[in-house]
């Protein structure tokens, strides 16, 4: 499908207003980033409902925190490293052993901060956010997914952290589609390997390779994980065992977030084989998203060779 | 306030006091210091100034209290269990496996406690967000904060200054219990917090120091904040109460010792046997 006008903030925003139209518990937190976030229309809509709360993460956590003692439902939303790393205790404490119910946004995940560099490229939040319990950690990889997730989050009881990639990405579910936290979607189903991969670049990246396998006479499946806390492990069980070959591909180190979640259930399970495409214990750096993906090897060719590699091995 | 009504909140305050020496002391060790300082403040709020239903701890239309400094907890058991809020026997359970009284606040395990804390630095922040919905809901509710001299260090309550003034969260009413101590030694030694009650002004709120061990003189504060609090765009509140550690137990009070602190059933019972 063809790359859509519309950037994923701006549907982020719309549909926190479509939301907010329904249940007016919904309310909006930011942190001098609104318009980074593209939540204006929000504001817009519901001024009373919008509170930014200036350079000041922690308190925005714990403010919303508050909020939700009171039943209402903040989606806060930040850059994803000060989302996850700056607040993370703020956020452990306040919210997740609160057991409240606080959706946390981190918005430029991994090499999509791009020129902001790295102090602000997370290449962690999900290791991080994956440690926290109960919770959920998601990351959707269109329009479609986003808008899902999104719905999604704000019905679920319980925090949950999602990152929100800001720019335009290309379609890859139709209007409509329903997603689920904890449930996976198969894009293309194959034989001999299963590309799990999450996020709208390394799904993508993850369907070019299954291109350059093809031509290669190796079939693979893509799974698009799209919550990796709770992962999908029927899903992803199911095509590990039929092709008896793993490879995860994550915008974020390769340790500690989808890479590790697929790790842990494959080693318990003995289904399959695995290698990890991520970033492999490096800090981020300036530059652009391109430049950033060929430089921590995150594109097709690093997932077809890793495929390749295991599918003949 | 009249004679009578000081006499009964000071009763209060010595039940209060008493109950939480003893639980402390059944189990042997805890966080008396920091308990004992805000004694006073607690017998107001809950046998005064706080509408709350034990009945019905989530009550929409109650007043809230976040004791962001959470490890102060044994104390505020006491005023919730002698409220009624769950039977007076549980103030043994303290600490131990599968309580439901945590060293620390816990909203999930307690009933009338409206937040988990311990973690120092947010409970203020979590109070303005308590503070912000209940004027969404356009409750005339009351939220109360009680936060430590010591936690004052952290950042997170700066930040909660500013937003709960620029927010103008009239019916936040903050306390500081300033004992004067924190865990390494005397505040001034450790890091000095200054003119305190300046500072918070300097914030934009509304701010006064009184004798925190003076129940007239505390809800004379609370009165006026109350009152404040009427008219619209009315600051937050910040009352900062002179406090002593350990206070009203002689084998604690006034020392840096007593944050946390271990001592037997027999010395506790020898304390309350003290405060007559």
């Amino acid at each position: 499908m063809a790359t859509p006008a519309k950037e994923m903030r701006a549907v982020y925003a719309e549909t926190l207003v479509e939301l907010g139209a329904k249940n007016k518990d919904i309310v909006l937190l930011e942190a001098d980033l609104m318009k980074a976030s593209g939540t204006g229309p929000f504001q817009a809509a519901y001024p009373e409902r919008t509170f930014d709360v200036g350079v000041a993460e922690a308190n925005m956590v714990g403010v919303a925190a508050g909020l939700s003692a009171e039943g209402k439902i903040p989606f806060a939303a930040t850059f994803g490293c000060f989302a996850t790393r700056r607040v993370f205790d703020q956020f452990f404490v306040s919210c997740a052993y609160a057991r409240l119910n606080v959706k946390l946004v981190g918005t430029d995940p991994g090499v999509s901060a791009a020129f902001n560099g790295g102090t602000h490229m997370p290449f962690e939040d999900l290791a991080l956010m994956r440690a926290v319990p109960g919770i959920a950690v998601l990351e959707p990889s269109d329009a479609a997914s986003l808008r899902g997730l999104v719905a999604a989050a704000a019905e679920r009881k319980g925090s949950v952290y999602m990152r929100l990639h800001r720019k335009a990405v290309p379609d890859l579910y139709p209007a409509g589609e329903k997603f689920e936290i904890g449930k996976a979607k198969l894009l293309r189903e194959g034989k001999h390997v299963a590309i799990v991969a999450l996020g709208s670049i390394m799904v993508n990246e993850a369907l070019k390779a299954a291109e350059l396998l093809a031509k290669e006479g190796i079939e693979a499946s893509v799974v698009d994980a799209l919550s990796v806390k709770p992962l999908d492990a029927e899903l992803v069980l199911r095509e590990a065992r039929k092709c008896g070959a793993v490879v995860t591909a994550e915008n974020h180190q390769a340790s500690g977030g989808l890479g590790s979640a697929v790790a842990e259930l494959l080693a318990e399970t003995g289904a399959a084989r695995l290698a990890r495409i991520g970033v492999k214990d490096e800090f981020g750096e300036v530059g652009t998203q391109d430049y950033l993906q060929d430089r921590f090897g995150l594109r097709a060719a690093n997932i077809a060779e890793a495929a390749k590699a295991l599918a003949k091995a | 306030m009249t004679k009578e009504e000081l006499a009964v909140l000071e009763a209060k305050a010595k039940e209060i006091r008493c109950k939480t020496i003893d639980a402390i002391g059944f189990l042997g060790v805890g966080h008396i210091g920091g308990a004992l300082s805000i004694v006073e403040l607690l017998a107001l709020l809950y046998f005064k100034e706080m509408r709350v239903d034990p009945e019905n701890p989530r009550w929409p239309g109650r007043d809230r209290l976040v004791l962001s400094k959470g490890h102060a907890g044994p104390a505020l058991y006491s005023a919730l269990a002698m409220k009624g809020f769950f039977p007076e026997e549980w103030l043994h359970s303290l600490n131990k496996g599968g309580t439901r009284l945590p060293s620390h606040c816990d909203r999930n395990l307690t009933p009338g406690i409206d937040m988990t804390t311990g973690s120092l630095g947010q409970g203020l922040s979590a109070a303005c967000g308590i503070a912000l919905a209940n004027r969404l809901e356009g409750r005339d509710s009351f939220t109360f904060a009680i936060i430590g001299d010591g936690e004052t260090n952290e950042g997170q309550n700066w930040e909660a200054a500013l937003f709960a003034a620029h927010q103008k969260l009239g019916r936040l009413v903050a306390f500081t219990d300033y004992n004067k101590m924190q865990i390494d030694g005397r505040t001034e030694q450790v890091l000095d917090l200054g003119k305190l009650e300046e500072k918070w002004a300097a914030f934009g709120w509304e701010s006064a120091r009184v004798d925190g061990h003076d129940i007239a003189a505390i809800a004379a504060a609370v009165e006026a904040a109350k009152a404040r609090a009427a008219k619209p765009d009315a600051k937050p509140t910040m009352i900062v109460l002179d406090t002593i550690k350990g206070k009203g137990a002689a084998f604690c009070e006034g020392s840096v010792g007593s944050h946390n602190m271990a001592f037997d059933y027999e010395t506790a019972k020898k304390a309350i046997a003290e405060l007559g």
